[in-house]
């Protein structure tokens, strides 16, 4: 590779506006804002009516702090406008339609112009080159293709960047390891929980993910910890990046994290963050903890005004020694709406993780079991037997159980037992993880 | 001298028992002992095979856990005050006993037992000079 390559492939062209400075971003910010709020009140009724209750109209947005001005869109509001309510643009603009399965329900449907899958593929180029993939990478994509926007999302992106992408898909892990191992895959795209047990299957294929040329993993898709990433790296010696995105605002590629793997850069030239008190809605200052509100500032199928996220984070104050100007985000560990109250106490599934991790030689297979019994909730953490924690001894046995009890009162204030069970009973995710089996009956 | 012991994992649950049973009877590996420890939601299976590599290895790949202990077995006559002979030697010494079980068949009034110690090695020294008879693989595949 010749030095002028070389440095091409360092700074990526796309990679300029995660450079610019915060004036002129504002300046860019504002004007379009105000061509998208104009398209959506023109082209969507749900957002006219919205503003006119209001008495606001798009020649309001005089300033980048009147957004706080401009209602919220939640997800109830896509999933009441099923399929096609939000649109601002005409089916013969519209290039591509995804969609998300809902727990409950009807899915809720997102759609692009070419200008839109322009962009999309664009921050997903400073996505990839942020974490320091760069063409003559091969990159293992194991998001799932189809409507999950995941899958396309990471392809185009690759491409664009110039590696050399393997549409591999979600599942068939043995596949996945031989593919990884015989390619001489560099980077793979999947959840986190999927890679988990990616590792678990290298280990009793005798492949050592150690020995591979893979470098870094780009996982999204589900919230994870800063215990789990460390998991990970320890056990492959790879580098394990954090992306968010999701597909009410475009899909993967939202924000990223660069190589100081401290908080994730908001692609802000094209998603306005605000952090606001879920509980009021009042926008809080930088710093401040609370759920992440995204504006779409340049899309035009689909605008999405303040849409509510649910996921809970602060954007970090300060600026990032890679000389990034965008603005970071902290690690989303936790969503508003993943939240489980036992017995009046809160408790978020990853906190149970952090416990797990804490005690020694303890992978973080687990499941947490909600029932009612005479009238309380009653909460079971069920964690499988490794060859490493399992002891033919039942006093030894009964020690780790106690000792994870204990790592859990220490995270939750609460006391919850734990059950060992057999390995390979929980079962494995190869989307997103399954961590929750809520069996109390509607209150 | 030391005998290679399996210990399983398994929930108490019905049918859980007999999984690994069934795997190691299609594989024609013959159980010499077994014991079970349990509590009220899981228990132990600890057996003896004669070919203990090839019941982990299936054992395994199965999906099960399975983990190696080396444990002792001696042979005491089979008449009452046996077995206290044996814990006799070992009062007042460094080496604790973890937990033991017996061989179901006994042989020309002999019985067998199995004892996981702490520290095995001591353990198998403490036995000879006692004149126990500690049982070597051989020994006890020709049982």
């Amino acid at each position: 590779m010749n030095a002028a390559k070389q440095a091409c492939t360092r700074f990526h062209p796309d990679s300029a506006p995660d450079y610019i400075p915060p004036a002129q971003l504002a300046n860019l910010q504002l004007s379009r804002l105000q061509t998208i709020v104009a398209r959506a009140y023109r082209h969507v009724s749900l957002f006219h009516d919205r503003m006119v209750e209001r008495g606001i109209t798009p020649e309001s947005i005089t300033s980048l702090a009147a957004i706080a001005e401009l209602p919220f869109t939640t997800k109830a509001d896509l999933r009441d406008t099923y399929p096609f309510g939000l649109f601002a643009s005409p089916m013969e603009e519209i290039v591509r339609l995804h969609a998300s399965s809902g727990t409950t329900g009807k899915p809720i449907v997102v759609a692009y112009t070419q200008q839109d899958l322009d962009v999309w593929t664009s921050v997903m180029v400073r996505s990839f080159a942020a974490c320091g993939l760069h063409q003559g990478d091969v990159v293992q994509n194991a998001y799932g293709y189809g409507l999950f926007t995941g899958g396309l999302g990471a392809h185009y992106g690759a491409e664009a960047l110039g590696a050399t992408v393997i549409p591999i898909s979600g599942g068939n892990t043995e596949r996945q390891l031989m593919v990884m191992k015989d390619f001489g895959v560099t980077a793979i795209c999947c959840t986190p929980s999927y890679f988990l047990h990616m590792i678990e299957r290298a280990v009793e294929m005798d492949i050592d993910i150690r020995d591979l040329p893979l470098r870094v993993g780009v996982f999204g898709a589900e919230p994870w910890t800063a215990s789990m990433r460390k998991r990970i790296e320890t056990l492959t010696g790879i580098r394990a990046i954090d992306i968010y995105g999701l597909s009410e605002i475009i899909g993967p590629g939202v924000a990223i994290e660069c190589a100081e793997q401290d908080g994730l850069h908001i692609f802000e030239d094209h998603f306005y963050p605000e952090i606001i008190d879920p509980e009021t809605g009042a926008v809080l200052p930088d710093g401040a903890e609370g759920e992440l509100v995204l504006t779409t500032l340049s899309k035009f199928a689909m605008p999405m005004i303040r849409y509510r996220t649910r996921d809970i984070t602060a954007l970090l104050p300060g600026a990032c020694p890679c000389g990034r100007s965008l603005r970071r985000m902290r690690r989303i560990s936790r969503r508003s709406d993943d939240m489980l109250i036992i017995r009046g106490v809160n408790v978020f599934p990853s906190q149970v993780e952090t416990a797990l991790l804490e005690v020694e030689g303890t992978l973080p297979h687990y499941q947490i079991v909600l029932n009612r019994a005479h009238g309380l909730d009653q909460m079971e953490v069920l964690v499988e037997v490794t060859p490493e924690t399992f002891s033919d001894k039942i006093g030894a046995l009964e020690e780790l159980s106690a000792k994870i009890e204990d790592a859990l009162e220490q995270v939750l204030g609460l006391r919850v037992p734990v059950r060992l069970v057999e390995p390979h009973t929980i079962q494995r995710s190869e989307g997103k993880a399954k961590r929750v089996i809520d069996r109390r009956l509607p209150a | 001298m030391k005998i290679q012991q399996l210990s399983l994992f398994s929930e108490n649950k019905p049918g859980h028992l007999i999984a690994p049973c069934r795997l190691l009877a299609r594989e024609g590996i013959d159980m010499q002992a077994l014991s079970l420890a349990d509590s009220q939601r899981y228990g132990i299976l600890r057996i003896i095979v004669s070919d203990w590599e090839r019941a982990k290895n299936l054992l395994e790949a199965g999906g099960f856990v399975v983990k190696v202990t080396e444990v002792v077995a001696i042979e005491v006559p089979d008449h009452p005050g046996g077995l206290s002979a044996v814990l006799d030697l070992f009062e007042g010494s460094n080496t604790n006993i973890e937990y033991m079980y017996a061989f179901p068949i006994m042989r020309g009034g002999q019985a067998v037992l199995i004892f996981r110690f702490d520290h095995p090695d001591d353990a198998i020294d403490t036995l000879r000079r006692g004149g126990i008879s500690v049982l070597d693989r051989a020994a006890l595949d020709s049982r």
